[in-house]
C-alpha cells in the first residue's frame, strides 16, 4: 500500500515551548512549516511550569550572564557543556525580552520592567548570594508562554497538525533525515511528512517511573523514535526527583508540609529521619530526605501492600494550622491518596520530575552523532541534551532552554533549508515500511501481553531499581528485569482494533517509546559507578578524594546509549566556553 | 452521540497537567460511558477550558464564570469521592 506523502520545508514534532519557538522562527522566515502534536498546542506539558524562566536581566539588583553561567555549570555538577551553557545564559535576556514583545504577560515592577524573584541555585557574583533572576507570569508562566507563542505562530501561518502522532523517523541510506512517519489519530491513517529539515521537540519521558509529576502525555516519543533510528541517547541516567509526591499518583506535596511539622514514618511508625539526620530530622535537604526514604523502602520498612512508600504524618498538627498554613494539601491528599491527612498519614514517595538527558545536540540544535551533525535532524527542549543541564538542572533553566534552543535550532534549520536543493530528494521507503510493519504487528498480535500490565511492570522496575537513590545490586538486577519487560512490550496486544481515536493503540505505541527510555536509563545508570548531580549511588560514597562520590578522573564524560546491542560509549564534556575561561572543576556544595 | 465523538472526548481528556489527568481518569472510565448526548456536549465544552482554569474550577480555587459549565464540573468533582 502506498503511503501518502506531505511535503514541507520544515517539520516539527511537538508543540510545547520548544517546538513553538522553533516554528515561529521558521514561519516568520517564510518557510513552509508543519507542526505535529498529540494534543492541542496549549495543552502541551509546558503548561505545567509555574516557577518561571531565568534571565540575568538585572531588573531588581545587579546580575550578569557570566554569573548565571557559573551557577548552571555548578548546578550541572560540571557535566554540562560549557559552550552551550555560555550560549544559553548570554542569550537569555534577549529571548525573554523577545517573548515579552510577543505578548507574554510577565509580572512587572512599578517602573514597568519585568519583576524577578529568587530561585534555588541562582546566585550573584559566582555563587556568593541568591539573586533575583526568575521571570514569571503569576503562577502560570508555562501557560502564558504557550499562548503567546501559539498566537504568534497562527499569525505567521505555521501549519498545525493537531492530534497527530509521529511514529518513526525516515532516513536515507546515508543517514540523512528526510522526515517522519505519522498517524492521524482520528482515522489511524498513516502519512509521511517529508521535509528538508526535521526537529524533535517532544518533551520528556517522566512516565517511565511509577511516581512522576509528569502528565500522561510525557512518554518520550522523540527519544524512542530516535533510538529506533540508530541515534544514541545521551546522559539518560540523570533524572531530577522531588522527595514527596503522593504515592501512586505523583502529585507533589510541598516541602512546606515538613516545614510546618510534618513527620516521615516507616511501616513501624518510626520517625526514621532521626537516624539519618539527627539535627535537621525531617527538615534535612531534599537529597538527604529522598535517600533516607529510599533506604527505608529498600530495607523492607516501606508501607502498604507492596511496601513501596513511606508516610508523611501531620495528624498531630492542629487542623486549624493544616487548613490555614497548608491550603490545598488536605484536598490533594483526599483526592489523590484517598486519605484525610487530619486523620491519617499521607503515603509519599520520591517522585520523578525532569529528564536531563536526551538526543545529543550542540548549541545550534543540530543532532550530533560521532562528532558530526546528522544532516537534516534537529532537537530542542526536554527531549534534547545540549547539554546545558548536565547531571542536574537548575529550576527555571528549562523554560529558558526551550526559548534559547528552540530559536537557535530554528535558525540552523533556516540556513540548512536555504542551502538545500529546491526539490526534495526521493524518499527512502524502507524506513516507512518498517514503521508500518510496527503498527501492523500491534494490530495483528495474538496471545500477547497486556499494555497496562507491561507499562506498570516497567514503571515499578524503574522506580524500585533506578529511582532517586541507587544501589549497585539493585541496578544490576534492574538491567535484567527491564530487558524482561522489553520482551513483554514486544508482544503487546490490543483488544480494540478500531480506527477512530483508538486510545488503546496510541498507548501501546507510546509504550514502545517509553521502554527505550527505560532501558537507556537503567543501563546507563548501572554503568556509571560514581555519584554526580541527580545520579546518586550507595557504592560511590562521599570521601575526601571523591567529594560527594564524584569521580572526575573516570567519569567526567557524557554517556551515549545505543539501542543496538545496548552498547554504551562515552564522549568528553566540553569544558571550553565560547568566549570566557573554563569554569574549573570544584566540589559542588551550597 | 456517535462512537467517534465519544472516543475523541476520551483522548481529549489527556491534559497538560497531571492533576487533571488523574481526576479525569476515573470520570472517563466510570461516568463518561453513562452520559447522555446533552451531558456529553457539556463535557466537550468543559474540555475546551484552558488547563489551569479547569484545575482551579475543579479544586474550587476559582469560581467558573460560565454557569453552563458548572453542573459538569460538579459531576467530575463528584467522581473523585
Ligand atoms: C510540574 C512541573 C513544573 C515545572 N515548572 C517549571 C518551571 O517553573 N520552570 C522551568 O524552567 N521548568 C519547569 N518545568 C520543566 C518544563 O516545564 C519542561 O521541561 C518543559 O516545559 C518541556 O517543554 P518542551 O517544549 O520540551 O516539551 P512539552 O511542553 O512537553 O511539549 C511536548 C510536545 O510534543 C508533542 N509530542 C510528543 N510526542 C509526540 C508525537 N509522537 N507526535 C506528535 N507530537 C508529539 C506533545 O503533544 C507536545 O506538544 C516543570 C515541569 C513540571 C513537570
Amino acid at each position: 500500500m502506498a503511503i501518502p506523502v506531505r511535503k514541507f520545508d520544515a517539520v516539527i514534532v511537538g508543540a510545547g515551548g520548544a517546538g513553538l519557538r522553533a516554528a515561529l522562527q521558521l514561519s516568520e522566515a517564510g518557510l513552509k512549516t508543519a507542526v505535529l502534536s498529540k494534543v492541542f498546542p496549549t495543552r502541551s506539558h509546558t503548561v505545567a511550569a509555574q516557577g518561571g524562566v531565568s534571565a540575568s536581566l538585572g531588573n531588581s539588583e545587579p546580575d550578569h550572564w557570566h554569573w548565571h553561567m557559573y551557577d548552571t555549570v555548578k548546578g550541572s555538577d560540571w557535566l554540562g557543556d560549557q559552550d552551550a551553557i555560555e550560549f544559553m545564559c548570554r542569550e537569555a535576556p534577549n529571548v525573554v525580552v523577545e517573548l515579552e514583545h510577543f505578548g507574554m504577560p510577565f509580572d512587572r515592577n512599578s517602573d514597568g520592567t519585568i519583576y524577578q524573584r529568587p530561585f534555588g541555585g541562582h546566585m550573584s557574583n559566582f555563587g556568593e548570594k541568591p539573586v533575583r533572576r526568575a521571570c514569571a507570569a503569576a503562577d502560570r508562566t508555562g501557560h502564558a508562554m504557550l499562548h503567546a507563542l501559539y498566537q504568534r505562530n497562527v499569525r505567521a501561518n505555521t501549519q498545525f497538525f493537531v492530534e497527530w502522532m509521529a511514529l518513526d523517523l525516515v532516513r536515507d541510506t546515508d543517514g540523512n533525515v528526510q522526515g517522519v512517519v505519522a498517524m492521524e489519530m482520528e482515522t489511524s491513517d498513516i502519512y509521511v511528512f517529508q521535509a528538508k529539515a526535521t526537529l524533535f521537540a517532544t518533551g520528556g519521558a517522566g512516565r517511565i517511573f511509577a511516581s512522576s509529576t509528569n502528565a500522561f502525555i510525557n512518554t518520550g516519543d522523540g527519544l524512542g523514535i530516535a533510538a529506533r533510528a540508530g541515534i544514541p541517547l545521551e546522559d539518560m541516567e540523570f533524572w531530577q526527583f522531588h522527595p514527596t509526591g503522593v504515592a501512586g499518583a505523583g502529585v507533589l506535596i510541598t516541602e512546606g508540609v515538613r516545614g510546618e511539622g510534618g513527620i516521615l514514618r516507616n511501616a513501624q511508625g518510626e520517625r526514621f529521619m532521626e537516624r539519618y539526620a539527627p539535627n535537621a530530622k525531617d527538615l534535612a535537604s531534599r537529597d538527604v530526605v529522598s535517600r533516607a526514604m529510599v533506604t527505608e523502602i529498600n530495607e523492607g520498612r516501606g508501607c502498604g501492600p507492596n511496601k513501596d512508600h513511606v508516610l508523611l504524618d501531620i495528624t498531630h498538627l492542629d487542623p486549624e494550622v493544616i487548613m490555614s498554613k497548608l491550603p490545598g494539601i488536605r484536598e490533594i491528599s483526599i483526592k489523590f491518596a484517598g486519605v484525610d491527612p487530619i486523620k491519617a498519614p499521607i503515603p509519599v514517595v520520591p517522585t520523578c520530575h525532569y529528564q536531563m538527558g536526551g538526543i545529543p545536540t550542540n548549541y545550534k540544535g543540530e543532532v550530533v552523532v560521532d562528532g558530526k551533525p546528522v544532516s537534516g535532524f534537529y532537537a530542542a527542549g526536554e527531549v534534547a541534551c545540549a547539554s546545558v543541564h548536565g547531571a542536574n538542572r537548575l529550576g527555571t533553566n528549562s523554560l529558558l532552554d526551550l526559548l534559547v534552543f528552540g530559536k537557535s535550532s530554528g535558525n540552523s534549520m533556516i540556513d540548512f533549508i536555504k542551502a538545500a536543493p529546491k526539490d526534495l530528494p526521493e524518499l527512502n521507503t524502507a524506513d516507512v515500511d518498517r514503521s508500518v510493519a510496527r503498527v501492523d504487528r500491534l494490530n495483528n498480535q495474538k496471545n500477547g501481553s497486556n499494555v497496562h500490565e507491561a507499562r506498570a511492570a516497567m514503571q515499578r522496575t524503574m522506580q524500585a531499581h533506578c529511582g532517586v537513590f541507587r544501589f549497585k545490586d539493585m541496578l544490576a538486577q534492574g538491567v535484567e528485569k527491564i530487558l524482561e519487560v522489553e520482551q513483554m512490550v514486544k508482544t503487546t496486544e490490543i483488544a480494540d482494533k478500531s480506527k477512530v481515536f483508538n486510545t488503546a493503540r496510541i498507548e501501546a505505541l507510546e509504550l514502545e517509546n517509553l521502554i527505550e527510555v527505560a532501558k537507556a536509563t537503567m543501563i546507563s545508570a548501572n554503568a556509571r559507578t560514581e555519584s554526580r548531580g541527580a545520579h546518586v549511588r550507595d557504592d560511590a560514597a562521599d570521601t575526601p578524594e571523591r567529594p560527594n562520590g564524584r569521580d572526575d578522573q573516570n567519569w567526567l564524560k557524557h554517556t551515549l546509549w545505543h539501542r543496538e546491542g545496548n552498547r554504551l560509549d562515552y564522549k568528553p564534556v566540553n569544558m571550553n566556553p565560547l568566549t570566557v575561561e573554563t569554569i574549573a572543576l570544584k566540589t559542588r556544595s551550597y | 452521540m456517535d462512537d467517534v465523538h465519544l472516543k475523541r472526548l476520551v483522548w481529549r481528556s489527556r491534559r497538560g497537567l497531571l492533576e487533571l489527568d488523574l481526576q479525569l481518569e476515573r470520570f472517563v472510565a466510570e461516568v463518561l460511558p453513562t452520559l447522555d448526548d446533552a451531558a456529553l456536549a457539556e463535557f466537550e465544552n468543559v474540555l475546551l477550558l484552558p488547563d489551569n482554569d479547569f484545575l482551579d474550577y475543579l479544586n474550587g480555587k476559582a469560581d467558573c464564570p460560565d454557569e453552563r459549565l458548572k453542573p459538569m464540573l460538579a459531576r467530575i468533582r463528584g467522581a473523585q469521592q
